[in-house]
């Protein structure tokens, strides 16, 4: 055993350490933070790409430039498109979500730990390029022999493949709120008479309600910034999507496709900088409603 | 004890030491030697150099670009060569800027740098790459005027029946913005006028592009040479030219493209070693055909910056 420290001093590397660690995560965010805004603001700013036109506009075209010498700058379709992939695949996932978590925890709780969750959790380690190639190979040829579409691009296979990546967080938070909930509520509603489903229905998910509200978010979260996989099948247009099997493009694939093709600090590199921003926005919000969800949900159990 | 452990590892680092020096001389010599014998052989490469050679820019020959560097760092073991496909769009800023040493382009710099950023870069036209469209099995068209490709790829020509096939809707999968590909084909079909038409998907590569070929009816899109691959679609003519190499070596096959990577003048010395050996022989001989592509001195024309083509 080496020579041991006075135990103040131990105590002082301990802080400074563990200082050290706070500091240095608190100065990445920041600088994150302030990168992407003052490179996304530069758009606006020193470009002097109209805000308006930016969030109404529907006609993203980076190539070409329209008579005023900037690049055409409408993101609707594109913020339009995130959105509807990300609500799409989370009215998909969510019924299986937490229907297999009722049946993990109230029903089978044997089953549900020992088969149900490792196999929910290797599905969350299957990288997402996998996903886009079984999108681009299954799904994508799906669309074609049911529709009868031309290309079988668009937002639907998007947000079946998303519905898949998705379906593991949000099972496995609904798993954890359900168990979350205490057995004392289901002994007393089933003294007083509740069958099992009257349980679950009225008691159990609706105490476990911030937990679900929680798991819906952080899902969605992820369908929001999801890239590579629906960037594989969701043909890649940036244009006012005309319906679910119309090919369209998200922020986040635009960006990904986009971003190599421009020199840095040309008003097109801006504004795909100002993509970036729109889409740490977003998640931030996301943030904060699951904070305020999570404060609602403890004052309401008290 | 930890006297001894530590006399051992010594001993041990002397010793390793040793056998490092000797084994680099050893090498050293039978570096020598062999460039000796290469020397007296094909006169390849001329004596060993090194440093690092990094490249960025066009995706569509970088497999050639690779498959040299491959061979390039074998018979300079202290070079080593890396980079990556992000663009020509990217390549030719990265070395105007200086953050790569070689930029590899589908287009004449001119096209996408100011005029003091092109004055200090050395153009190597290394390969010559034929491009042309290809359409699905099902489709009855196989040859097409340059007018009506511009027809069908800036949205006004809609139905195959316009074109003398099948009344059916033209299904057109075009590339990303970035593609060099798609650069050349709508330079040679456009010319100057911007396109302002997506089509009905944007895919990301030519091997997406053949895939989606491959399962897709009534559609039309376009490839490079080495793409082509008849089981899944139909490489067709063009103002009843047949897409093939010789086609190209005289122009009489109108879309194609000069493959450049840039250096800036002051490239050090490991660079323009491997510059010139995608200029020597053993690449242009051989790698160019293999890979696909068109080796530059088997052109009759030339073709500028402004896309004019002149005999050689």
């Amino acid at each position: 055993m080496a020579k041991q420290l006075p135990k103040r001093d131990l105590e002082n590397v301990g802080l400074g350490v563990t200082g050290a660690c706070v500091a240095l995560v608190t100065l990445v965010v920041a600088a994150l933070i302030f990168m992407v805004a003052q490179k996304g603001l530069s758009a606006f700013v020193k470009d002097g790409v109209s805000v308006v036109e930016f969030f109404t506009g529907t006609k993203w075209d980076l190539a070409n430039t329209a008579e005023n010498g900037l690049p055409y700058t409408g993101a609707l379709p594109l913020i339009v498109t995130s959105f509807a992939v990300m609500v799409l695949s989370t009215l998909i996932a969510l019924p299986i979500a937490i229907g297999s978590a009722i049946f993990a925890v109230e029903i089978s709780p044997k089953f549900g730990s020992k088969v149900f969750q490792p196999l929910i959790e290797l599905l969350t380690g299957i990288p997402s390029v996998v996903f886009g190639l079984i999108g681009f190979h299954v799904v994508v040829g799906l669309m074609k022999s049911v529709f009868h579409v031309s290309t079988g691009l668009g937002i639907l296979p998007g947000a079946i493949v998303l519905a898949v990546m998705i379906l593991p967080t949000m099972t496995t938070l609904s798993v954890d709120g359900l168990r979350a909930v205490p057995d004392g509520y289901r002994q007393g509603s089933l003294a007083l008479g509740y069958t099992r489903w009257q349980t679950i229905w009225h008691v159990v998910l609706k105490s476990a309600m911030p937990s679900l509200m929680t798991a819906v978010i952080l899902g969605m979260t992820r369908a929001f910034g999801e890239t590579l996989a629906v960037r594989m099948v969701i043909g890649g247009i940036e244009a006012m999507p005309t319906s679910l099997l119309s090919p369209a493009s998200t922020i986040t694939t635009t960006l990904t496709t986009s971003m190599a093709v421009y020199a840095e600090g040309s008003a097109q590199d801006d504004v795909l900088w100002a993509l970036g921003l729109l889409l740490m926005g977003m998640s931030l919000i996301f943030i904060l409603i699951i904070h305020l969800i999570g404060r609602k949900g403890a004052k309401a159990r008290g | 004890m930890l006297d001894q452990a530590y006399s051992r590892r010594q001993f041990l680092g002397l010793a390793g030491g040793l056998a490092s020096i000797v084994g680099l001389g050893l090498v050293g010599c039978g570096g020598a030697g062999a460039s000796d014998a290469a020397d007296t052989g094909s006169a390849a490469v001329a004596e060993s150099v090194s440093g690092e050679v990094t490249y960025d820019g066009a995706s569509s020959f970088q497999a050639l670009v690779e498959a040299a560097a491959e061979k390039f760092m074998d018979a300079n073991p202290d070079v080593s060569v890396s980079g990556s496909g992000n663009g020509s769009g990217k390549g030719l800023t990265a070395v105007a800027a200086g953050t790569v040493t070689i930029g590899n382009s589908d287009v004449f710099a001119e096209t996408k740098l100011e005029a003091d950023q092109v004055k200090n870069l050395v153009d190597h036209e290394v390969a010559v790459v034929g491009m042309g469209p290809v359409v699905s099995k099902n489709v009855k068209v196989d040859d097409l005027s340059l007018e009506q490709l511009k027809g069908i790829f800036s949205g006004q020509i809609t139905n195959w029946k316009e074109v003398g096939g099948d009344d059916a809707k033209i299904v057109v999968l075009n590339r990303k913005a970035g593609s060099g590909t798609r650069a050349t084909f709508e330079a040679a079909v456009f010319g100057d006028e911007a396109v302002d038409f997506k089509g009905d998907a944007e895919l990301d590569k030519s091997g997406d592009v053949q895939t989606q070929m491959g399962s897709t009816d009534n559609a039309i899109s376009y490839l490079d040479f080495s793409h082509f691959d008849d089981s899944k679609f139909n490489a067709i003519k063009v103002e009843g030219v047949e897409p093939k190499s010789k086609n190209v070596t005289d122009d009489s096959f109108k879309i194609w493209a000069t493959e450049h990577m840039y250096c800036s003048k002051d490239a050090d010395e490991a660079t323009k070693a491997f510059l010139e050996f995608m200029l020597s022989d053993d690449v242009q001989g051989k790698l160019v055909e293999e890979q696909g592509f068109i080796p530059v001195s088997a052109m009759k024309v030339v073709k500028d910056a402004s896309g004019k083509v002149s005999a050689k």
